[in-house]
């Protein structure tokens, strides 16, 4: 059976040869124009004065649109319809589209966008968080708040109290491949889009809507993406409009790709945060009472900012049991990028708030900050291993390498800390006794799947956690200016969209008469794998090689109604909608063999290419040509929704989450204090991926996560000037990991243990869970940081080495 | 406008350009060979590293007219028919791509590294040598396993 091999991604052999083509690649169709946007050079105000003449005259332009020239407002906004594809008068942002040029090369669009002559006149812009809560700027009437037990009278009354505030910078997606889009005008006025987009839905309905079409006038392909990490599941709409716009008024293709400083100042980013936080908690670090307080700076439009901190907030319990919690959740307005999808979804940020407190707390009562956190897990599932069969074992030489025990270890009907369970000399006893029936998130979702407590302690015997603390708090006491510095960090993620109804999927499978199968499905490509996947659930389905499968790129005329490849949800949406599919063919295949050789349908089977019917055994080709002489369908769709969901997000109850991903990880630092830089010495990492249908796949999600999380808190930062323009926006000055940057020692695991509930192959999702296992990193810093003196670093992300030279000089101001 | 001749895979290829015309555009828009991508525009990414009389060059930033009668070598010449360079098998082997748009560029500039170094090539050098190659995917572990795989196999090229 093919899944759970480690195959290699299914474009592999045309990434490696050049010929696996992005929107960019496809040969430029006869008189196509090309497209480029003239930029606000103010963050708000209004247009004062408008003159493009010199941009009509420039060699090379075909066509300029201001926003009144367009057919509609062209709007490109995913939820509240306030995103005019064209600013109108008024300015939102510094990089705000305003003018659309077409000319007839790449260079001439851009350079005449440059001849514009606009005046503004500016008003105050509001730029920061402060900003924008002294202008009561926000999106929704108020903050969200979510709470469960009395948590102020729980901190007011527990032992010890900590409070402090964490900001976290935003994050570029810096995709490799800039956003792109063409356009493509078909007869009778219908459009053809090729995007780079993760939601090929959402652009055939925002481009339809622009032209005033009905959507079947519009088809929307997606082969692949060069990377899309969230940035392309809304802000791909403007291209795809603006060239259906230009297609449809004058007829010749019309074809758009951002410059990439371009694709910085337009484009929406993560979520940058502050959490202020307080908490109450007992002598062994336990957690009696937290609250919360989130503001996400939204930038000027609301995209998906409400639900993005609707995960901030379903994630501020991170893997732990806060028996009463308050979240307060601001949502603010600014007139900067309107921030977006990406990787983790709100869900890092809310993490990151509540590992900083666990990192606080053990900060307060000098324990070890791992101690505390696992006296705050959530207790163990009770039977790890329910509900599945035996998971593949890693292909890497680090696979893991004990499986029984661990499990047996967790599978603990007492609850009670479990005596076979390796406890650190000295460690507060976990509290394992609530019952997991009883244990809920501070949403009222029951934690039945809990499986940290036996990951946590493979992983720290793995990465030899314990002794290397030791070891490094020895080494410090040694060593003045260079700082070593350790963390383990758990994650626990909700898996599912928070909007219910987008858990569904489709597909669309042929078997033609010579065996060979096309298969289809509303998932897009953008490097995660999720074709290949895909594929080979197809081919088990078939009993085939996945090369017996052609994979075909997304498109809304054969797949309608999709959601986003998004919230990680695309092997376990569209796996199931293609078994689906799979096994209607397959059914009918067999009840017409089973007729034909006289023997019953369920005896028919599908395997090692072939069909084995009683006794006769045909090659799939065969069985397929007789089923195809014998009249029967070939071609299939299938559907799947996700069973069991409800949520209301405006109390914060329910179940919006279908399962719980889990991942740990360890990471070893060394700080300069000199300088404030830093390296990254080693990265362990232990990942649930439940049964992996691909584990070399899901090791590249893990790694690739991981070092973009990494990332996200060192590395990357995001610098708005005072005038509101965002001053990183290249590689040059934005610094996205590098080679050099990887870990020297890196070990990537996967937890071998199936799917506690029916997904695809009892597999997990995997494309955002490994991303905050980053913030492993931030806290080894914290904890590095730390040897110089007995303050609390306050550490914020991301920890630039000015960041942490000034946390340095804090902690040694405090002694 | 200028006539060029610019040997591009062991074939000469002649095309009339611009003088600002850059070698990236030359390869992609003239030749359409369109395996090298631009990924920032500004040899910062290294999605457009290809070959240039064997150095590894940013071809967005090398005007055509620059490369007039040098051999170039893209990632469209590297496989020996049906059967792939070492590096490129390796890079598909240790799963060192994910989205694939680095992956051209990686290859090509680990073609250079692996010239230059030989047999001899450590991970660090490796991972230094990189450096203006960015991947935004894979986190680079595996990219580093395949190089060090197709440097241990012997004749790169």
């Amino acid at each position: 059976m093919s899944v759970s091999k480690p195959l290699p991604h299914d474009a592999a052999r045309l990434h490696v040869t050049g010929a696996a083509r992005y929107v960019d690649d496809i040969p430029t169709p006869a008189r196509c124009l090309h497209l480029a946007f003239g930029l606000s050079q103010v963050a708000a105000g209004r247009i004062k004065s408008i003159d493009l003449e010199a941009v009509r005259h420039a060699p090379g332009v075909v066509g300029v649109w201001e926003a009144n020239d367009l057919p509609s407002d062209c709007d490109c906004s995913p939820s509240a319809h306030d995103e005019p594809m064209l600013s109108g008068k008024t300015i939102h942002y510094f990089g705000q589209p305003v003018f659309l040029v077409a000319a007839t090369s790449y260079l001439a669009a851009r350079k005449a966008v440059k001849a514009a002559e606009i005046l503004f006149e500016t008003r105050d812009a509001i730029l920061t968080i402060d900003d924008a809560l002294a202008a009561e700027s926000r999106f929704e009437d108020g903050p969200r708040v979510w709470s469960k037990g009395d948590a102020g009278e729980a901190i007011d009354t527990a032992p010890h109290r900590i409070e402090g505030e964490i900001e976290m910078g935003g994050q570029e997606h810096f995709y490799l491949e800039g956003q792109t889009a063409l356009a493509i005008p078909q007869e009778g006025g219908d459009i053809l889009v090729h995007a780079s987009t993760q939601h090929p839905t959402e652009i055939q309905h925002k481009v339809a809507h622009a032209l005033h079409l009905p959507m079947h006038g519009v088809r929307v392909e997606t082969r692949r993406m060069g990377g899309g990490f969230g940035g392309k599941e809304s802000q791909g709409n403007a291209l795809a409009i603006a060239c259906a716009v230009v297609a449809a008024k004058t007829g010749r293709p019309a074809k758009m790709r951002y410059d990439r400083d371009d694709d910085f100042m337009i484009t929406g980013k993560r979520h940058d945060f502050r959490i202020a936080y307080r908490a109450g908690f007992d002598a062994e670090g336990r957690v009696l009472g937290v609250e919360f307080v989130q503001y996400a700076r939204c930038g000027w439009a609301q995209d998906l900012s409400l639900p993005v901190a609707d995960r901030a907030m379903l994630h501020a319990d991170n893997a732990y049991h806060l028996p009463a919690i308050r979240i307060e959740s601001h949502r603010l307005r600014t007139n900067t990028q309107s921030a977006t999808a990406f990787r983790g979804f709100g869900g890092p940020q809310g993490m990151l708030g509540i590992e900083r407190v666990m990192d606080h707390v053990a900060h307060h009562l000098g324990t070890d900050p791992l101690a505390v956190r696992r006296a705050n897990y959530y207790a163990a599932a009770q039977d790890v291993d329910a509900g599945g069969g035996p998971a593949p074992r890693s292909a890497q030489p680090n696979a893991p390498r004990d499986i029984s025990g661990p499990k047996k270890d967790a599978d603990s009907t007492t609850r009670g800390a479990s005596p076979t369970v390796s406890q650190m000399p000295g460690a507060p006893q976990p509290d394992r006794v609530r019952a997991p029936q009883h244990q809920t998130t501070p949403y009222g979702q029951a934690v039945t799947d809990f499986i940290l407590h036996a990951m946590t302690d493979r992983l720290e015997r793995d990465a030899d956690y314990t002794k290397r603390r030791e070891t490094i708090a020895a080494w410090n006491a040694q060593s003045p200016v260079l700082k070593r510095g350790i963390a383990l960090t758990p994650v626990k993620f909700g898996i599912s969209f928070t909007l219910t109804h987008l858990n569904q999927a489709g597909a669309l499978v042929h078997v033609y008469q010579d065996g060979s199968i096309a298969m289809n499905h509303g998932g897009t490509e953008m490097g995660q794998g999720l074709f290949q996947k895909v594929a080979q659930v197809a081919a088990s389905r078939f009993g085939l090689s996945p090369e017996a499968i052609r994979i075909t790129a997304t498109d809304t005329a054969k797949v309608p109604n999709t959601s986003a490849t998004a919230a990680s949800s695309g092997s376990d949406l569209n796996g199931m909608a293609v078994k689906a599919a799979c096994d209607t063919i397959r059914d009918r295949m067999a009840e017409h063999l089973a007729r034909l050789y006289q023997t019953e349908p369920g005896t028919v089977r599908f395997a090692d290419g072939h069909v084995h019917v009683g006794d006769a055994v045909l090659s799939f080709g065969e069985a397929a040509t007789l089923c195809y002489e014998g009249r029967v369908s070939l071609s299939s769709t299938g559907f799947y929704k996700t069973p069991g969901l409800q949520w209301d997000r405006i109390k914060g109850r329910g179940r919006p989450f279908f399962y719980f991903a889990y991942g740990a990880a360890c990471t070893e630092v060394v700080v300069d204090s000199l300088t404030g830089e830093y390296r990254i010495l080693r990265a362990d990492i232990l990942h649930d991926c439940g049964t992996s249908l691909n584990p070399a796949l899901d090791i590249g999600q893990i790694e690739g996560g991981y070092v973009q999380g990494v990332g996200w808190v060192t590395t990357e930062e995001l610098v708005w000037d005072s005038e509101g323009r965002l001053r990183t926006h290249a590689p040059s000055t934005y610094k996205i990991p590098a080679c050099s940057d990887r870990p020297d020692v890196f070990h990537v695991a996967l937890w071998d243990g199936a799917n506690r509930e029916d997904t695809i192959y009892r597999s997990k999702a995997v494309g955002e869970p490994p991303f905050m296992l980053g913030i492993s990193a931030l806290m080894a810093l914290s904890d590095a940081i730390s040897a110089h003196g007995s303050r609390y670093p306050d550490l914020h992300a991301p920890a630039t080495p000015e960041r942490v030279l000034s946390a340095i000089q804090r902690v040694r101001d405090g002694d | 406008m200028r006539q060029l001749a610019i040997t591009v895979n062991g074939e000469v290829r002649t095309a009339d350009v611009e003088d600002r015309t850059l070698l990236v555009e030359f390869l992609r828009e003239g030749l359409g060979l369109t395996g090298t991508h631009v990924g920032c525009d500004t040899t910062q990414c290294g999605a457009c590293t290809v070959i240039m009389d064997g150095q590894a060059v940013k071809s967005c930033t090398v005007l055509a007219v620059m490369a007039e009668g040098a051999e170039v070598r893209t990632i469209e010449g590297l496989a020996d028919g049906d059967r792939l360079h070492p590096l490129q098998d390796a890079f598909s082997r240790h799963h060192a791509l994910q989205c694939g748009f680095c992956t051209p560029g990686m290859i090509m500039a680990s073609l250079d590294v692996i010239e230059r170094h030989g047999a001899d090539l450590d991970a660090q050098t490796v991972r230094h040598e990189l450096e203006g190659n960015l991947c935004r995917c894979t986190g680079y572990h595996n990219i580093v396993k395949a190089v060090l795989d197709a440097a241990g196999r012997g004749s790169p090229r």
